[in-house]
């Protein structure tokens, strides 16, 4: 009965979207109040079947109701409580209900935030969001249901997939949608100004905290993610340029264009149509991973099942969107473009400037993504595209976006004198350059890495230093500490913001540059007693033991690591049998350090004698990848509490005449 | 300088910009990307002697050996028509096994063995690579045609 409640209150929930996509829409071009009116409230009610709906799913996963077919394939009696709630958006018809619901909620955030935005815009905004929500619901409803019933009722569930058993993987799948879901509020946001003609400072600054958000969580989604298949898989690898990986990088790089695009749109008034372009672009590509984790048209090591079907569902819907979106470009775009005038040096220009960079990369990846899915279609043979290329890629224009981000933030709107650079950055420049000639100097660097290395550390100490310049040119006239933390709290919340997110991307380059060029990984064979070496430290075997967890057989292996004659630390990696599915799980085991990570897992039992065949990896710096990620999620936070997102917004509402007798 | 001008400096620049990025990318990507091939193709000799391509199937069941040294495995992979030998030295991952779509990456031997460098894992055990499953669908469609013309 639950479950044809849920399923009732998705077809509910979808009758909503379409009143929601018509009436206030309609009502935007007549005038009619009443019908632009409907959108808050239908935002609301659609949130609230939606989550009825979800309720409902997780009523029948807590009963191990296995009449169920989507819990029957990813439930178990025996899985642990949390799994059973995580388990909801653990295959594919979940998911996208998790999808559905994130969309309801950022729907509803934008009824329940917009106050001060005039009616119209809120009619359109979730107009376009009710429209995009058609699509999901009408996905869901009609190839995959998550409340189909499955008979002869089975008496036990297949279980959740053991490698999602895991509390990285219960939070990354929500994150990364939040971030996919939150940038259809900007797509909407642009919609809506091409619609009605208003592309303005004002535009950008009420898409802003929303764009940002949005951006937040998929930072945040990418890294847990990447973490997780460090830890999970057992491979200690933390990015392989899988396609399901590129589909979320490339929302994550066209969005990092944007939230910078949109910053030149509010402050200056310029790159107005780029910035809706970049906002379209942006959700499509959200759309286009999605069709490409869920449509199985690549191979992909992060593969799950997949149905034809669906693809061609996802396919029809990504050209509506993707083509209606341009055409609608293309007709009104004209009408709204122009903007503030800047020079060649000036912050715009380093902006633009990034902007290309960053649209580039997304390119590229796009390429390397599609490339076999157009070697395919002209008939040139199965290829897939092989990571170095990616590296390569990346390696070759990601150093610019580094030298122009701390140029860049120390540059002055409109116009700026190179003279006036130089006397502030002459410091910050040799510093890194230093920085640059000492690692070459005094790191044990091979040819491979010789030019690799000294570059990396070179560019973060740059982006360090010359921030850090910027910062004390901000400060010049504050005197104390105080006067830093009041700026801080006050006004400059979004300049501090940008500090630390810029912060974590050099963060991020010491990170990738150390564990790229220094990592080591060993498979050896050992006996129990038998020591092995890894840069400095020495593995002692224990031997392997089972235990019992509750839905798997386990084996356990001991290890001692040794630093010289102390001992550091004690691992535990297990080799998992789950019982339901019969599948095993390698969990490796970790000492996690702020400099470096020892990391051991069991590959399989050689021989009688307790041998196994082992995974011994030594990698330098790889927290500093994550922790960077997550330091560039708190810049974005900060930014969005900057007051003037609060008051500004205020100020719109200030009868015309005492804004001009004010101004 | 103008803003006209201005405007078609940077669109100039984007554009020279895009140009060698892209065919830098083409041409690196052409000796990066590897094919694919069927056991089929494999012993039919379609396939490169020297370059690494990727070899896909169903892992022949009692074909798995580990060797002496405990880190090298030998097994078959087949799509049901023809049967090919991998080497493989290192750990395999999980959901590897007799029976299970898999697909290698790595050279053909001299005699014959493929000497796989990677073999890749799947998330999910009813996963079958669609290379794999398209190479198992079209040996059993050569399979079918060889049996009726055979009559």
């Amino acid at each position: 009965m639950i479950p044809e409640i849920g399923h009732f209150a998705l077809i509910l929930a979808l009758g909503i979207a379409v009143i929601q996509a018509a009436f206030p829409l309609a009502g935007s071009f007549t005038r009619n109040q009443a019908w632009m009116g409907m959108a808050r409230p239908l935002a609301w009610g659609q949130l609230l079947f939606i989550a009825i709906a979800f309720a409902a799913l997780l009523q029948a996963f807590q009963a191990d109701d296995f009449s169920v077919a989507y819990v029957a394939h990813n439930s178990n009696t025996l899985t642990p409580q949390v799994y059973k709630i995580s388990a909801i958006w653990g295959a594919h018809e979940g998911s996208l209900l998790l999808w559905a619901l994130f969309l309801a909620a950022w729907g509803a955030a934008v009824a329940g935030f917009s106050r001060n935005l005039p009616l119209d815009m809120v009619a359109r905004v979730l107009a376009v969001m009710g429209m995009v929500s058609i699509g999901f619901l009408l996905f869901m409803l009609l190839t995959s249901n998550p409340f189909d019933r499955l008979f002869p009722i089975p008496p036990e569930g297949r279980d959740l997939n053991p490698l999602l058993q895991d509390p990285g993987l219960a939070i990354h799948p929500p994150m990364l949608y939040m971030g996919y879901v939150g940038f259809s509020v900007a797509f909407a946001f642009a919609i809506a100004a091409l619609l009605g003609g208003r592309l303005d400072a004002a535009w950008a600054r009420w898409s802003r905290p929303w764009t940002t958000v949005a951006w937040v969580s998929l930072t945040l989604g990418i890294a847990l993610g990447s973490w997780w298949a460090y830890y999970e898989l057992g491979w200690g690898g933390w990015w392989f340029w899988d396609p399901v990986e590129n589909a979320s990088l490339m929302p994550w790089l066209a969005g990092t264009a944007l939230i910078h695009s949109l910053a030149v749109t509010e402050k200056r008034g310029a790159f107005k149509t780029w910035t809706v372009l970049l906002a379209l672009f942006t959700f499509s590509l959200s759309l286009l991973g999605t069709f490409l984790v869920r449509s199985g048209v690549l191979t992909s090591v992060h593969a799950f099942a997949t149905d034809p079907t669906r693809g061609t569902f996802i396919l029809i819907f990504l050209c509506i969107v993707i083509g209606g979106s341009l055409a609608l470009y293309a007709w009104r775009a004209p009408a709204v473009s122009g903007g503030g005038r800047f020079d060649l040096f000036s912050r715009e220009s380093f902006l633009l400037t990034n902007n290309l960079l960053l649209t580039l990369i997304t390119l590229l990846v796009l390429l390397g993504t599609l490339a076999p899915l157009i070697y395919e279609a002209m008939n040139w043979g199965k290829i897939s595209v092989g990571f170095p290329w990616f590296n390569t890629m990346f390696v070759a224009v990601t150093p610019f976006l580094a030298l122009f981000m701390g140029v860049g933030q120390m540059t002055r709107w409109k116009h700026d004198e190179p003279e006036r650079l130089a006397r502030e950055l002459w410091l910050a420049l040799v510093i890194a350059a230093v920085a640059a000639i000492a690692t070459a100097v005094f790191m044990p660097l091979g040819s491979d890495t010789l030019l690799l290395v000294p570059l990396g550390i070179g560019l973060a100490v740059w982006v360090l230093t010359s921030h850090l310049a910027g910062l004390r040119e901000r400060l010049r006239h504050k005197r104390g500490f105080g006067a830093m933390l009041s700026d801080m709290t006050g006004n400059g919340r979004s300049y501090y913001g940008m500090l630390i997110a810029h912060l974590g991307v050099a963060m991020f380059i010491v990170g990738i540059t150390m564990v790229s060029n220094f990592d080591l990984e060993k498979d050896v064979r050992m006996a129990p007693g038998d020591t092995q070496e890894a840069a400095g430290y020495r593995f002692e075997f224990l031997g392997v033991r089972d235990k019992q967890g509750p839905n798997f057989q386990s084996q356990k292996g001991h290890f001692r690591v040794y630093q010289g004659d102390r001992q550091i630390a004690e691992l535990w990696p297990e080799k998992r049998t789950y019982v339901a599915s019969r599948q095993t799980m390698t969990e490796a085991s970790i000492n996690a350090g702020f400099l470096r990570d020892l990391y051991v897992s069991l590959g399989e039992p050689v021989g009688t004698s307790g041998d196994w065949a082992l995974r011994i990896y030594y990698k330098p710096y790889v927290r500093w990848i994550w922790l960077g990620a997550i330091l560039m999620g708190l810049g974005g936070l900060l930014a969005i509490t900057d007051r003037r997102y609060r008051t500004a917004t205020k100020a719109i509402r200030v009868p015309a005449g005492a804004a001009a007798a004010r101004g | 300088m103008k803003a006209r001008q201005k405007r078609l400096l940077f669109v100039a620049l984007g554009v020279v910009g895009v140009g060698v990025a892209a065919s830098l990318a083409l041409s690196a990507l052409r000796s990066n990307i590897s094919y694919f091939f069927s056991p089929s193709q494999v012993m039919a000799n379609e396939a490169p002697a020297e370059a690494v391509f990727r070899l896909g199937g169903l892992v022949v069941d009692d074909s798995i050996a580990r060797q002496e040294d405990g880190l090298t495995v030998h097994f078959a992979v087949t799509d049901n028509a023809e049967t090919v030998r991998v080497s493989y030295t290192g750990i395999l991952p999980d959901l590897f096994g007799e029976g299970q779509g898999v697909v290698t990456k790595g050279r053909l031997g001299g005699d014959g063995v493929f000497y796989a460098e990677e073999v890749l894992a799947k998330h999910d055990e009813s996963y079958l690579p669609p290379e794999v499953a398209s190479s198992l669908k079209e040996a059993h469609v050569q399979g079918v045609v060889d049996a009726v013309t055979q009559k």
